[in-house]
């Protein structure tokens, strides 16, 4: 059953092979709701109604305990993003040192309000809380990769950068 | 006097040139040695060790480890758990970071050590969302170190078998909470447990017994079993012992981390040397000395504190040693290390609205007095900043803050409600006369807290 299902997610076959394998990390499957979340996310791009079936299904749990993980845990979400994410930290420590300018400025350069995606579909900006890097603030965390003292100039720099990554892919 | 020089015990290596996160490198530098010599001796001796260390965690409530540790249930039959905090979520803090990027290792060690001295087979690194490169460096060093037999199935050729995993978190602060961690890592929302009944020494992480240390604590587990206890409780001062990360942001010349023997340095040497001072042409204004959840520190205020002997003495907020007794003692915490600076270009209504916005957004929602209290708090300080402010402002912050201190499940309330109720206390002025504040033009250098 459970092929049936992970055939129509069409999760790439490196992403089933960790979920089988992550599962055995706990004595308790729903232990790995988390660690399933976050590869279906990584592989996919978001989580669907359809994932957290899937995830249910594979877990022995039911939908719902699924959908309550999703729902209250800030870096899951139900919705494509751009294909970058820009997260840039709020906090008191960034803030004291511009984080709010930071933030206005990749919303300026992307021509969109955090939360949205860009009108090119390029970024997603989000306002996210500490990320435990305040001695460098203001920090911005894109994709994987944290930048630090990422004042108004740099934000600038960092907005080029992803532009002209995405004209030489187009 | 000039301020005390920095004793680099956990963060020796950290930063220092040609040092990598890999085993080779740590075991160049003598690594895993103390584990090899851990597994010879009786688990009771290694835990009297930590005991006499007067090791005290570094995660928040600074709870003696040794204590901790004597506390877990041994005759259940069930297993023992260790779950290592990796969730480094208290704003302000920003050194487990460090060790985890940059000695993976060094961590690894002290879990294998203090897993060896409780019998615990399993042992779980939860480790905030947010560190993607983090746990990734954990695995691999997880992976290095079972393909040398420091971890996984009888450890260095004895008997003893225990494996580390490391999970995820997803971006909230409630996981840091040791029993909202325990139902995140079973794979719930993370709704902090009742205590009692739910001490994780005695109904942890699936019922059983479990410890949950932070990642700097482990750390100098590791550092304790290589001095033996009564050295490494030479090092500080009494009741406040050995080196602790201390990590400074804000509104000072030189950010950053720094490890000082615990008390040896004050709140003013720490400030003004280490850190440089304040910003060209700034005062220092006010610091928060534990963590955006301690109370803050005014500059100017003074304590009067009782000495042993029955006589008193008074300190200025610069002359505060930095040790959990003096700052709890000054009403306010060590907490997790993180000092948090403002200076006079900072009003203390915008950046209480940030931290209220803060604690609104993580508020795990279980408690009535915490999830609409800090959500009423962070709306009454926006409506200050954004829209209008009255006089009676402070009065009702004070209000909702004081109904939500002690009526909640987890601490989180306290931490919730120590901002609010401080910065109203201490700059009640600044409260009652933010009306006027806010139709005056916005000084130069004052920038957007909210
Ligand atoms: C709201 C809240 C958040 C916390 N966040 C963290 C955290 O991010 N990291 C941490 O180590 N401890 C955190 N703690 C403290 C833990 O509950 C726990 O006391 C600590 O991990 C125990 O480890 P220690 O004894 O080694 O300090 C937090 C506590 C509360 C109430
Ligand atoms: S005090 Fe707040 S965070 Fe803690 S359990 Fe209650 S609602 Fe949740
Ligand atoms: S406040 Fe921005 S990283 Fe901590």
């Amino acid at each position: 059953m459970s092929a049936a299902i992970s055939s129509s997610m069409n999760l790439k076959p490196a992403t089933l092979l960790r979920i089988d394998e992550v599962i055995t990390h706990y004595p308790v499957k729903r232990s790995a709701t988390l660690p399933l979340l976050h590869l279906i996310q990584e592989d996919v791009g978001y989580i669907s109604e359809e994932a957290i079936t899937w995830v249910a299904t594979k877990l022995e749990l039911q939908p719902i305990n699924v959908y309550e993980v999703v729902t209250f845990y800030p870096m899951f979400r139900q919705k494509p993003i751009g294909r970058r994410h820009i997260k840039v930290c709020r906090t008191l420590s960034c803030a004291l040192l511009g984080g709010y300018k930071t933030c206005e400025a990749f919303e300026h350069a992307f021509n969109t309000h955090r939360g949205e995606i860009s009108p090119d579909g390029e970024v997603t900006i989000e306002f996210v809380e500490c990320l435990a890097s305040c001695g460098t603030a203001p920090v911005v965390l894109i994709d994987d990769d944290l930048h630090e003292n990422v004042d108004v100039a740099k934000a600038k720099k960092l907005s080029d950068q992803i532009k002209s990554e995405a004209s030489q892919r187009r | 006097m000039p301020a005390p020089q920095q004793r680099r015990i956990i963060f020796k290596h950290i930063d220092a040139p040609g040092y990598t996160n890999d085993l080779a490198c740590y075991v160049r530098h003598g690594g895993y040695e103390i584990l090899k010599k851990a597994v010879t001796l009786p688990a009771a001796t290694i835990i009297d060790e930590v005991k006499k260390s007067g090791l005290r965690g570094r995660g928040g409530a600074g709870f003696p480890c040794g204590v901790k540790w004597g506390l877990v249930d041994r005759k259940s039959g069930k297993p023992i758990y260790l779950v290592v905090n990796a969730d480094e979520s208290e704003p302000g803090t920003f050194k487990d970071r460090y060790i985890i990027h940059q000695d993976p290792h060094q961590l690894l060690e002290g879990i294998m050590i203090a897993s060896f001295a409780n019998n615990v087979k399993q042992a779980y690194i939860y480790i905030r969302g947010e560190f993607p490169h983090g746990a990734r460096i954990l695995e691999q060093a997880v992976a290095e170190a079972r393909a040398a037999n420091f971890v996984g199935p009888n450890i260095l050729g004895t008997s003893y078998s225990c494996e580390i995993f490391v999970h995820r978190g997803a971006g909230a602060y409630i996981c840091g909470e040791e029993t909202g961690l325990i139902e995140s890592l079973e794979g719930k929302r993370p709704y902090p447990r009742i205590k009692p009944p739910y001490f994780p020494a005695v109904l942890g992480l699936y019922q059983c017994p479990t410890i949950v240390n932070n990642v700097e604590t482990l750390c100098h587990v590791k550092h304790i079993l290589e001095m033996g206890g009564d050295t490494y409780a030479k090092i500080g001062t009494p009741n406040n012992t050995g080196t602790r990360l201390l990590c400074v942001s804000g509104h000072v010349k030189r950010p950053g981390y720094y490890e000082f023997a615990v008390g040896e340095i004050t709140l003013g040497e720490l400030l003004n040397e280490v850190c440089g001072g304040p910003l060209p042409g700034r005062t220092f204004k006010a610091v928060i000395p534990g963590g955006s959840s301690a109370k803050i520190l005014k500059f100017g205020e003074t304590f009067t504190l009782k000495n042993k002997d029955g006589s008193s003495r008074t300190l200025t907020v610069e002359e505060i040693p930095m040790d959990f007794d003096t700052l709890a003692a000054c009403g306010t915490m060590g907490g997790s290390g993180g000092v948090i600076v403002m200076d006079d270009s900072v009003n203390m209504v915008e950046a209480l609205a940030n931290i209220n916005a803060f604690y609104a957004h993580e508020s795990c929602g279980q408690c009535t007095p915490c999830r609409e209290g800090s959500l009423w708090m962070k709306k009454i300080t926006a409506r200050m900043v954004h829209q209008q402010a009255r006089s009676e402002d402070g009065a009702l912050l004070k209000s909702v803050a004081d109904q939500i201190a002690g009526r909640t499940i987890c601490a989180f309330g306290e931490a919730c409600s120590w901002p609010t109720q401080s910065f109203v206390a201490k700059f009640g002025d600044e409260f009652k006369g933010y009306a006027e504040t806010r139709k005056e033009p916005k000084r130069a250098d004052a920038l957007e807290l909210v």
